[in-house]
């Protein structure tokens, strides 16, 4: 670590917790960093010359007269073009053995955009996945995480809607990654020959569970530099949040905070909108696009994490398995992506929106029929009909397999809907069935 | 709390943007300081006092902040500044004017003036000298974007005082000396066109408020037909996320007939900002014809800016409302969501060590949330005018559930509830309100009842209440099918069922980004719903009950594509026609 002339080191701490250490000392800044004990620690609070510090590595075998020494800054990254096609820790330092990183300091964290000087976010982001483009289509500036549950192969995805995204540059951050998924990452990239527009900070498993709480920041100052100095576009990977808000609860929880709903601080809308708020179009073309991982208990989306991360992103995107064509699939209810209205039907074919509002009502109306069938009832004409539809539908479109363009994906919708139903049971406005209607 | 000396004190203690100032002199509770940070001054207000610590809670980011640091009391609370300009301003929630922040980034402790001092105003004097007035009585009149923007006694004054001198019919600007009034001991006071009032109180220059009773038309189809808001009634939408409270507050803001709308994003999404920045520049204000912005003000606290500021914004959106509502102007005020405002009180209260009441939440946040919408209203003011602010907020539920305290909070405080259903959203069945849960308490006022007689129609009342009475039976009709099976239960059952959906889709189901569905005149609600009655009236005759919904869903997509077209337009008719002769070859 750095050291500063008028260092002045303290050597005798008067309270320590799992997580927190406290002691006497004069002129720290709030959120000012400090080393204890080799250890690199944060400024959580201030009482008078009590401070009281949050170590990220824990506190384990720190003893009460280690040495403190504050570094008079909040914690900072070395930004430059140098970052590209690297890995770093959660302090941004080099872990794939290379050179240190030369560049600009830059404290993280930093302020938010003010929001007369963002733009509407208005360009697609196509990922080949209909699920996703057909229904739910990405656009530049915009955040949203998946919801899944954790045997569900959501950073598969994740990596694949990165590779095919024309971005300029991917940022990855992994918190409480397994070793195995980090791996996964390195050679899909490595593999796809894109390692050198990637940049990753990564906290896997082996590391302590609060030095997570950096990694987003590290991430989006790295986003940032790119994004602003440079107008670039830059998607940034952040999974999993779950693991994030974790940490946040362990900290608040050692600071005898009061907790609110499921344990979470109270505070835990205002930690994850700081993040995700990140994303952003600039005028000058430079964009921050988040895809984030919330990984779910059971599927409930109403547990705290998933539940204030969904009024905080720009819709979210549910995988499912279906179990009668043996596929994954992004699952068209729950899915949502609040920013297509600003791409389909005008990025895409006029037909598009209609499109995916007809088919998604049919799709609907298979459901019905299912459970009535389910509860032993006789299906009309129309519900096996339906049924048919779905079956096809998301064998087609909304596994996560399929890679085609959007015309095709609007092409075969209009095939589904001759093969199955007539234009009354589509209704659709009618210029558009006069059109596009296919027998 | 105007003292001679400022009181000043040095910062004792930090927890994120709490901060404990230990103070050399009196302190009121919700005063505004500033705290020294280098070149920095960093805005506070008091929200406890224990012994000679005062604790602050701070509109900035903390960091590097320092204990020992130097504390200056201002003497007031939180005000805003109130005068001409306002209309069409983008401001934060303490009404720093966004666009004259420098840089890309917002830079802590930058504070920019929220009016324009150089523009000079066309300026018409109304009251002339020897007049006796009172505070919130009007002096003059000025032209912003095209809206009389009334100059008015300060707020702030008690009594009554004599027209002394007005300046003559000109141009001026804000801070012009315009006229000089005189208290009954004979004391003269200078006013400008510029006043300030601290936004946690309530604005009270008015000589009644009594319920309101006039409908105010959004174009929403299921909230004009079904559950009504009216001019100076206060509504709420709660809803899980991803079922369109948005959309819907967006929808709203564009088509409500109303003079001002003032938007109040309160720890929102940037982005639902910005498309208030980039559309409503672009949209027509189809009642004036001039642009959208020009009636709209907008409070942005997007849910990144500082919590504490967060807090503030929906006050000084509040206090704005109410001094436009004093010039005699129909206001809207929309604030999206209000749980982030809540949550914004249970940080502090966590911060502060208080009690906690159900969900962590400040016991008197019932209290609060009350105590805030109990500002809107319709009124007469002391001349004679009227004046109101129809006041709806979202409520965003944690985990979707109804029963959280922010949702039964807001519940005993507002009188209309729009409820959104996940249900209905997930089949995309847009505006998601529910119509059975959803209500307006308005519809029971005999004074609106009669205003629906008068200026609807007649039989309008009678054709809502049936409306909803076929949806409901609808439903259960529907409970019935599934139940027992769609052989299981009587063709009428169906038919039931069928004639609900008929309603669901023709009326309440609407397009927000259709150019024609996505506002729908009372005229044009009146026709569609007789319309639609009529077919649900009718008796028709089927063999099968699979005939009933294929019979039904041909009626609706004639309804809909009716619905698509300009009313009465030869498009429309013909479709109509087609309708018509559908219907009749199945009647009995």
């Amino acid at each position: 670590m750095e050291s500063q002339a008028f260092q002045k080191v303290y050597t005798k701490l008067t309270n320590i917790t799992k997580a927190t250490v406290t002691l006497k000392a004069d002129g720290v800044g709030y959120d000012e960093i400090a080393t204890v004990h080799g250890r690199l620690a944060q400024v959580v609070k201030i009482m008078g010359n009590d401070i009281t510090l949050q170590i990220f590595e824990g506190t384990e075998g720190i003893p009460t007269n280690a040495e403190v020494s504050f570094l008079g800054r909040p914690p900072q990254l070395k930004v430059s073009d140098e970052l590209a096609g690297r890995f770093f820790n959660a302090f941004g330092e080099p872990i794939d053995g290379g050179p240190e990183i030369q560049g600009e300091v830059r404290d993280i964290g930093s302020p938010s955009v003010n929001p007369v000087r963002r733009k509407q976010p208005s360009n697609l982001i196509a990922t080949g996945i209909a699920g996703i483009d057909l229904n739910n289509s990405l656009v530049s500036g915009q955040k949203i995480p998946f919801f899944a549950d954790p045997d569900q192969p959501y950073n598969q995805v994740m990596a694949m809607v990165a590779l095919r995204a024309k971005t300029d540059k991917i940022i990855l951050g992994g918190m409480g990654l397994t070793n195995d998924d980090y791996l996964y990452f390195k050679n899909v990239f490595d593999n796809a020959g894109a390692l050198d527009r990637i940049i990753s900070f990564v906290n896997t498993t082996e590391n302590p569970p609060v030095e997570r709480l950096l990694v987003p920041d590290m991430a989006l100052t790295a986003a940032e530099y790119f994004a602003v100095d440079k107008n670039e576009s830059v998607l940034v990977l952040l999974t999993d949040m779950t693991l994030f808000a974790d940490a946040l609860s362990i900290v608040s929880n050692r600071m005898d905070q009061i907790p609110s709903k499921d344990s979470m601080p109270g505070s835990l809308y205002s930690d994850l909108a700081r993040i995700y708020e990140k994303a952003v179009q600039f005028p000058s073309g430079g964009s921050i696009t988040i895809i984030a991982v919330t990984t779910l208990s059971g599927g409930d989306i109403t547990h705290a994490i998933p539940d204030n991360t969904g009024y905080i992103t720009e819709g979210q995107l549910f995988l499912r398995r279906d179990s009668e064509i043996g596929k994954v699939i992004v699952d068209p209810f729950r899915s949502l992506s609040r920013l297509k209205q600003l791409v389909v039907g005008k990025q895409t074919r006029e037909d598009h929106p209609q499109v995916m509002n007809s088919a998604i009502r049919l799709y609907a109306d298979a459901a019905n029929a299912r459970t009535k069938l389910e509860n032993g009832f006789d299906l009309t004409d129309y519900d096996e009909r339906t049924l048919k539809f779905a079956r096809e539908y998301s064998d087609r479109l909304l596994a996560i397999d399929v890679n085609v363009d959007t015309d095709t994906m609007l092409d075969i919708s209009w095939e589904l809907f001759g093969k199955y139903f007539n234009k009354a049971e589509v209704a659709i406005r009618e210029n558009l069935v006069k059109k596009y209607w296919k027998n | 709390m105007a003292r001679e000396n400022k009181t000043t004190g040095k910062v004792a203690g930090i927890v994120a943007n709490l901060v404990i100032v230990e103070v050399d002199g009196p302190v009121g509770q919700n005063e505004i300081c500033f705290i020294t940070l280098k070149e920095e001054r960093l805005m506070a207000e008091v929200i406890k006092v224990v012994g000679k610590h005062a604790y602050v809670q701070v509109f900035e980011s903390t960091r590097g902040l320092k204990a020992g640091s130097l504390v200056e009391f201002q003497g007031h609370l939180l005000e805003v500044t109130l005068g001409p300009g306002i209309l069409s301003r983008n401001y934060d929630g303490l009404q720093n004017d966004l666009d004259k922040m420098e840089g890309v980034f917002l830079k802590r402790g930058e504070y920019t003036d929220p009016l324009n001092r150089e523009k000079l105003w066309p300026f018409k004097p109304l009251a002339k000298p020897g007049d006796t007035l009172a505070a919130g009585d009007w002096l003059a009149e000025v032209d912003e974007n095209d809206m009389p923007h009334k100059i008015m006694v300060p707020f702030k004054l008690t009594g009554r005082y004599t027209l002394k001198s007005i300046v003559p019919e000109g141009v001026y600007t804000v801070d012009h000396k315009i006229a000089v009034i005189t208290d009954s001991e004979g004391n003269d006071t200078e006013l400008t066109m510029v006043q300030k009032w601290p936004v946690k109180l309530a604005i009270r220059a008015y000589k009644e408020k009594p319920r309101p009773f006039k409908l105010l038309e959004t174009g929403v189809r299921c909230m004009d037909t079904l559950n009504p808001i009216t001019e100076g009634g206060t509504g709420f939408i709660p809803g899980p996320f991803g079922t369109g409270k948005t959309v819907l507050q967006h929808a709203i803001s564009k088509q409500a007939e109303a003079d001002i709308v003032i938007i109040a994003a309160c720890g929102e999404r940037a982005n639902e900002v910005v498309e208030v920045f980039t559309e409503f520049p672009e949209l027509d204000d189809p009642r004036t014809g001039k642009k959208l912005i020009e009636r709209t003000i907008i409070i942005a606290n997007t849910s990144n800016m500082p919590v504490a500021a967060r807090e503030a914004s929906v006050y000084t959106a509040m206090t704005i409302a109410e001094y436009y509502r004093a010039m005699g102007l129909k206001v809207l005020l929309m604030a999206d969501s209000t749980s982030r405002w809540a949550q914004a009180l249970r940080e502090m209260s966590n911060r502060l060590e208080e009690l906690p009441g159900p969900d962590a939440f400040p016991m008197d946040l019932s209290a609060i949330i009350s105590n805030f919408y109990s500002r809107a209203g319709f009124v007469y003011l002391n001349n004679g005018e009227t004046g109101s602010i129809t006041f709806i907020g979202t409520v965003s539920p944690a985990g979707g559930n109804l029963k959280e305290p922010v949702t039964e909070s807001t519940r005993k405080a507002a009188r209309c509830f729009y409820g959104l259903n996940q249900g209905r959203a997930d089949s995309k069945r847009y505006p998601a309100i529910d119509p059975i849960d959803s209500y307006s308490k308005y519809l029971e006022y005999p004074e609106v009842q009669a205003y629906l007689e008068k200026n609807v129609s007649e039989k309008w009342l009678g054709d809502v209440l049936k409306a909803k009475d076929i949806l409901l039976r609808g439903k259960e009709a529907m409970e019935q099918i599934n139940i027992l099976g769609d052989d299981g239960v009587p063709i009428t059952f169906h038919e039931r069922f069928w004639k609900s959906e008929l309603i669901d889709f023709v009326i309440l189901q609407q397009d927000a980004f259709d150019k024609i569905d996505s506002s729908s005149p009372m005229k044009r609600q009146q026709y569609m719903l007789a319309k639609v009655l009529e077919v649900a009236d009718a008796s028709f005759s089927f063999g099968h009950f699979e005939d009933v919904s294929s019979f039904f869903k041909t009626v609706i997509n004639q309804f809909k594509q009716m619905n698509y077209s300009e009313f009465k337009s030869e498009g429309f008719e013909r479709y109509e026609n087609e309708l018509d002769s559908i219907i009749k070859e199945r009647l009995n």
